[in-house]
């Protein structure tokens, strides 16, 4: 019971942390070292909120729930996307710094925040929800087994690890005009797959939003805070989807049958 | 309805990135994975080319190596040197005759391998471990241009629906095959053999690798706006939902096994193992 007592209370002792700061904006920059206090129990969003009190009072980081909902604090640490919220320092090997980036696939605009405005522009171009001709007024009767699969969907907080870890624009900022990214493909699969839409958008995915551009390497998914199964949930279900309109001669040939 | 197509908002023009020379700040063993991806596959390429290529040894009545199943030459028991029975029991389609001189797994392996090839997850995997593209998250590649799977060859990973389809029929075929060896050499039911069970496996790991596939899942069920008016299909999408979730543990034990099996087989029709436990 003491060994136990002991060993918790120096794993919450407070000790040094060293964090390694990217700071710079556009014009330049580079990782400075701030040495703290932190202890195990905390996360690192904590612990730059202290480098900023006490060291660098004039370090930019966006942040605002601290509880892993709201998606504003992503970032790299340790080259890995992540919510700084939700990466407890107990996780970190000790001893060793902390690096943290801003996310790499977006522009910077100072330290740790960047213009993700990118989002907000395929945002945009998303057709919005569009009532079938089975129910097309509200209110809309469906039942809860037709609705799992956007509710998946819906759990995303729009923290944009996902896009951020993509290769298809973190490689190559050249597929940026032709590529909506994991986070919108899962939000057209959550329309495609709603039981009361209309709107056919798997042509338009394919030709025009980059879907053949993603070669399902899964990252999104690994970096993913709520857990959402983006590429197998998403993304090969739509590309699925693409291949009925698109690829199957056997559904083309169909196709054309029946439109005589 | 199709979607409208109306040319996207021109956004502003892009600022810099944060200046990061690193290709990668991550300091866990990234590569490990991909790496033992690489030799595992690439272990089974080898194995595999060889075996098809032996063109002997695939037949020890009642089993037969998956790599060279159905039987196409008619002369297959001829492939096992310590064969002395009649053929009682493989499928035997005999369609290429005694004229046919190169290993009739070359004709066989075609759909097997496309299955694989253009499986998602070994799509995942080898995008990662060959084409490092990318070798792992957050790990810059080392490709200047990137195109997808929009261009040819790679827009025919599309077609992976046709080789689950023909996948299948192997899948029937091996099955038949795990049950027929629980016959003896004279065709009399009630023999088990270790490769009876080694035969069973493969059939069974096969089907979990197949039903998991994510065109199966599409095609039972994933396809439907309303599960409620299919309950069928919503309960056979399920079934492929369990076996997806668990995609890749199957993909690699099936991968593994076949080979496997191929090995064991060829071990008995070479007579390097022997016995009634066979």
């Amino acid at each position: 019971m003491s060994t136990s007592a002991g060993a918790t209370g120096e794993a919450l002792a407070p000790r040094e942390l060293t964090l390694r700061i990217w700071r710079g904006d556009a014009k330049g920059g580079g990782l400075v070292d701030y040495t703290v206090e932190a202890q195990d129990g905390e996360v690192v969003l904590d612990v730059v909120h202290r480098v900023q009190a006490t060291l660098a009072g004039d370090l930019a980081v966006r942040w605002n729930c601290k509880a892993g909902k709201c998606g504003s604090c992503s970032a790299e640490l340790d080259g890995r996307p992540r919510l700084m919220c939700l990466a407890r320092l107990s996780t970190f090997e000790r001893g060793v710094p902390i690096v943290i980036t801003p996310l790499r696939t977006f522009p910077v605009i100072r330290d740790l925040v960047t213009d993700v405005s990118f989002n907000y522009r395929k945002a945009e171009q998303v057709p919005a929800f569009q009532p079938s001709a089975d129910q097309p007024v509200a209110p809309f009767r469906m039942a809860q087994v037709d609705v799992e699969r956007s509710q998946e969907m819906r759990k995303c907080i729009e923290c944009w690890l996902c896009q951020d870890t993509c290769h298809v624009i973190r490689d190559h900022d050249d597929n940026k005009p032709a590529f909506s990214g994991p986070r919108f493909f899962a939000r057209y699969a959550e329309l495609d797959m709603h039981p009361n839409d209309g709107l056919d958008r798997r042509r338009l995915m394919q030709e025009e939003r980059g879907l053949g551009l993603c070669n399902i390497t899964k990252c999104c998914t690994e970096v993913c805070p709520e857990g959402i199964k983006i590429t197998d949930n998403a993304i090969i279900p739509m590309k699925e989807r693409v291949v009925d309109v698109c690829y199957d001669p056997v559904r083309l040939l169909r196709r054309r049958r029946a439109r005589g | 309805m199709a979607a409208p197509t109306e040319a996207a908002p021109a956004g502003p023009q892009e600022r810099p990135r944060a200046a990061i020379e690193a290709r990668t700040l991550r300091r866990d063993q990234w590569w490990r994975a991909p790496a033992v991806s690489a030799v595992v596959i690439g272990a089974f390429v080898v194995y595999a080319t060889i075996a098809a290529l032996w063109n002997a040894d695939y037949y020890y009545e009642p089993y037969i190596s998956p790599f060279y199943s159905p039987c196409l030459v008619a002369g297959c028991h001829l492939s096992s040197e310590s064969y002395t029975h009649l053929r009682v029991n493989v499928p035997h389609l005999s369609v290429l005759g005694y004229w046919w001189v190169v290993s009739p797994a070359i004709l066989i392996l075609v759909f097997p391998l496309g299955f694989r090839l253009t499986c998602y997850y070994y799509r995942r995997t080898y995008y990662r471990s060959f084409w490092r593209s990318p070798p792992a998250c957050a790990v810059a590649e080392p490709h200047r241009r990137y195109s997808g799977e929009t261009r040819f060859p790679l827009v025919l990973q599309n077609v992976h629906r046709y080789f689950f389809y023909a996948g299948l029929v192997f899948n029937a075929i091996l099955t038949y095959d795990a049950v027929v060896a629980f016959r003896n050499h004279q065709g009399q039911w009630g023999h088990v053999g270790v490769g009876t069970f080694v035969l069973l496996i493969n059939a069974a790991l096969l089907w979990c690798y197949s039903l998991g596939c994510h065109s199966c899942r599409h095609l039972v069920g994933g396809r439907l706006k309303h599960f409620s008016r299919h309950p069928v299909r919503f309960k056979l999408w399920g079934v492929a939902s369990w076996f997806n979730a668990r995609h890749m543990q199957f993909a690699w034990a099936s991968l593994v096994w076949v080979a496997l099996t191929d090995l064991y087989v060829r071990l008995a029709a070479s007579g390097t193992i022997h016995g009634a436990w066979v």
